[in-house]
């Protein structure tokens, strides 16, 4: 057609008269997502650059005497130990909430009961750590002596049994807490996608309501699972009030869930000692924020790698 | 054949081929068996010294067993699987009851005690023992909450826009998979990136409500843009269409017609959003501090903030402690309520100002 086009001069090209306003609105749009990045960006530049005089300080000036490593190690490995403690418990219970929620509980109030397991994220992090050292940490003081006792071959219970019940089984069961309606708000909806033709069919069959789920909901919701557990997870290697709240730091890396000295968390070290640092600490404590800043940025990028992957192949849009 | 079951049933159009009869477990057992489970847990329990919690656990694991061991003698082992993972998955949800409620019964049982006039209107100038109030670090709060807001809704409404309405390839794509990566940063490192932002430009031990507001908004741009993102989607194209189909320029479009259309979820989700910054604490420890004055500038020294106010009440009681102790409960019951107040007024935005469907 376009080769037919007639030699005379065409009328004046309508298109595109570029409005001021039009030119001014989508250029902020554009800016602040561009800033968005920006800021992603200027987090990391501005935490190296507050990082650097720690990392490359002496090792002796480094608070403990043993250089950095020596001073985040131990730090890493009670985030660590309190986080995956935390997804242990939370993922199993958040599966088990959303499958109720989605199948199980009278339709009436399922909305109802997902929206009280939604006022569990609404809570500040602060007051759960209230309620840790006020509630859950003395009625945990039984369990933690029975285990010391009982339980005392593995690593975990090696004793002996704080009396307090400040310890990291406590922080764990909190950080569960925290991060259960994450888990269980993921689950909800993946749970709830799982396509009706695969569900009536397994149901027309003659399979019992376990067995519906189990062949239809289960598989089809397994990656959004993983996916919100991951997102969990980040979420309890960061979290800080709670942490500093209830747990009672200050020893060096160990496995013991239980005794009345812990290693400490990255964030609720921060929080704990920044406000009277001065110096090289200071530094010291940004370099360790740095580090958490990369281990969850690894983690949410995976679990959000996995969702997308997921949304892309799902057939579900 | 037929002996073999209590109840043969025909099967139409089968003459004489009789089957079985679904058995099943009568409506009342299970109930019974429960009711049987935790009569027998209280004996248990009474055995150790008798405790609520020990008896419900017990009755419910040996109601629980119970129920199965009879639906499997009965009905088979498919049922009793089926009946097990329901009384499963039920505990599930009910375990998750119990911190909630346990939760808002101590905060409600402790905070009380101080939820009077003098908690509102005093500061903590000069008090060391009783008395005392929040009075600065609610003004506090609000200011910087409101600060937070200033800066976070529109760059995130504008980004949600942009996403939605402008964005294509691979730099929409980079927005959204950051803007989520974004959502994840712990609060305390975006304490760190404020504290070291106002650092190098204004020197070291700087403390102002205006970093607490700059920290808070890197957790709170993310949470806007997504909500509105997700609101501004659900605007129908036929509207826009019809806007551009009358000569109106894209921008005019977006802002007269696609907003409008929208406003109830954008109020709904920027509400939500700040329900979530205003309880935050550590960020708020590391940029703004506290005091126990009243400073309502957010761009002069260091601020008071009731969530912060709370964990140094609580952490660092003075000699007075029971005072220190009812206050930083009080201050946490506060928090609570201002968060819920947040929710419901997120809930009753999209109910009441939802745009009128249907015709």
């Amino acid at each position: 057609m376009t080769a037919t086009k007639a030699p005379t001069p065409s009328p004046p090209q309508q298109r595109a008269v570029r409005r001021l306003g039009d030119r001014v609105f989508a250029g902020s749009a554009k800016g602040s997502g561009i800033f968005i990045l920006l800021v992603l960006a200027g987090v990391a530049a501005f935490l190296v650059s507050e990082a650097i005089p720690a990392l490359t300080a002496p090792a002796e000036e480094i608070p403990g005497g043993e250089g950095l490593t020596g001073y985040v190690a131990p730090l890493i490995v009670g985030t660590l130990l309190g986080a995956v403690l935390a997804l242990l418990v939370a993922t199993p219970l958040a599966v088990g909430i959303a499958l109720y929620i989605t199948y199980y509980a009278p339709r009436r109030i399922a909305a109802t009961m997902g929206y009280v397991i939604d006022l569990l994220a609404a809570i500040p992090s602060v007051v759960y750590g209230f309620w840790g050292l006020a509630v859950l940490a003395p009625a945990l003081v039984p369990f933690h002596r029975w285990a010391a006792d009982d339980l005392g071959w593995l690593p975990f219970f090696a004793g002996p049994a704080s009396a307090s019940g400040r310890t990291m089984l406590t922080v764990g069961l909190v950080l569960a807490v925290m991060i259960l309606p994450i888990i269980s708000a993921i689950a909800r909806e993946v749970f709830s996608q799982a396509p009706a033709l695969h569900r009536e069919a397994a149901l027309a069959l003659g399979a019992t309501r376990w067995e519906m789920i189990k062949m239809a909901v289960l598989p089809y919701g397994r990656s959004g699972v993983i996916a919100g557990a991951m997102l969990g997870l980040g979420r309890a290697l960061g979290e800080t009030m709670a942490v500093a709240i209830v747990l009672s730091g200050g020893a060096g890396a160990t496995l013991n869930l239980i005794g009345s000295s812990n290693p400490s968390t990255i964030a609720s070290n921060i929080a704990l000692r920044f406000p009277e640092a001065t110096g090289i600490d200071v530094n010291t404590l940004v370099a360790s924020g740095l580090v958490l800043f990369v281990i969850t940025l690894a983690v949410n990028m995976l679990a959000r790698w996995i969702v997308n992957r997921r949304a892309d192949f799902s057939g579900a849009n | 054949m037929s002996t073999e079951t209590q109840s043969p049933v025909l099967v139409a159009g089968e003459p004489g081929a009789p089957i079985r009869a679904r058995r099943r477990l009568p409506r009342y057992a299970p109930l019974g068996l429960y009711a049987a489970g935790i009569a027998l847990g209280a004996a248990l329990s009474a055995l150790t010294g008798f405790s609520t919690a020990l008896t419900v656990v017990y009755g419910a694991v040996l109601g629980t067993l119970a129920v199965y061991a009879g639906s499997r003698a009965v009905e088979g082992g498919r049922k009793a699987t089926d009946r097990l993972v329901t009384a499963l998955v039920t505990t599930a949800f009910a375990i998750a009851m119990i911190p909630l409620v346990s939760l808002v019964y101590t905060v409600l049982e402790k905070g009380l005690a101080r939820f009077d006039a003098t908690f509102f209107s005093n500061s903590m100038y000069r008090v060391v023992g009783e008395g005392g109030g929040a009075y600065h670090a609610i003004f506090g709060t609000l200011i910087i909450t409101a600060l937070t807001a200033v800066i976070s809704v529109p760059i995130g409404l504008l980004t949600a826009i942009y996403l939605v309405e402008y964005g294509r390839g691979r730099l929409k794509r980079a927005i959204t998979f950051f803007v989520d990566v974004m959502t994840g940063i712990p609060s305390i490192v975006a304490g760190l990136f404020a504290f070291a932002l106002f650092t190098l430009v204004f020197g070291n031990d700087v403390r102002l409500g205006v970093m607490g507001a700059v920290a808070l908004s890197v957790l709170m741009i993310p949470v806007v843009v997504r909500s509105c993102e997700e609101v501004l989607k659900l605007v129908p194209n036929e509207l826009r269409e019809a806007s551009y189909a009358l000569g109106v320029p894209k921008w005019r479009t977006v802002v007269k017609v696609v907003l409008p259309t929208a406003v109830a979820g954008l109020g709904t989700g920027i509400t939500l959003a700040v329900a979530r910054v205003v309880g935050e604490t550590a960020p708020l420890l590391v940029t703004v501090g506290l005091i126990t004055g009243t400073n309502l500038n957010p761009f002069d020294g260091r601020m008071a903030t009731l969530p912060v106010f709370a964990y140094y009440q609580l952490t660092q009681p003075g000699t007075a402690t029971q005072a220190f102790l009812d206050r930083a409960w009080t201050a946490a019951l506060l928090l609570i309520i201002l968060v819920m107040a947040l929710n419901v007024v997120a809930r009753l935005i999209s109910r009441f100002f939802a745009p009128k469907t249907g015709r």
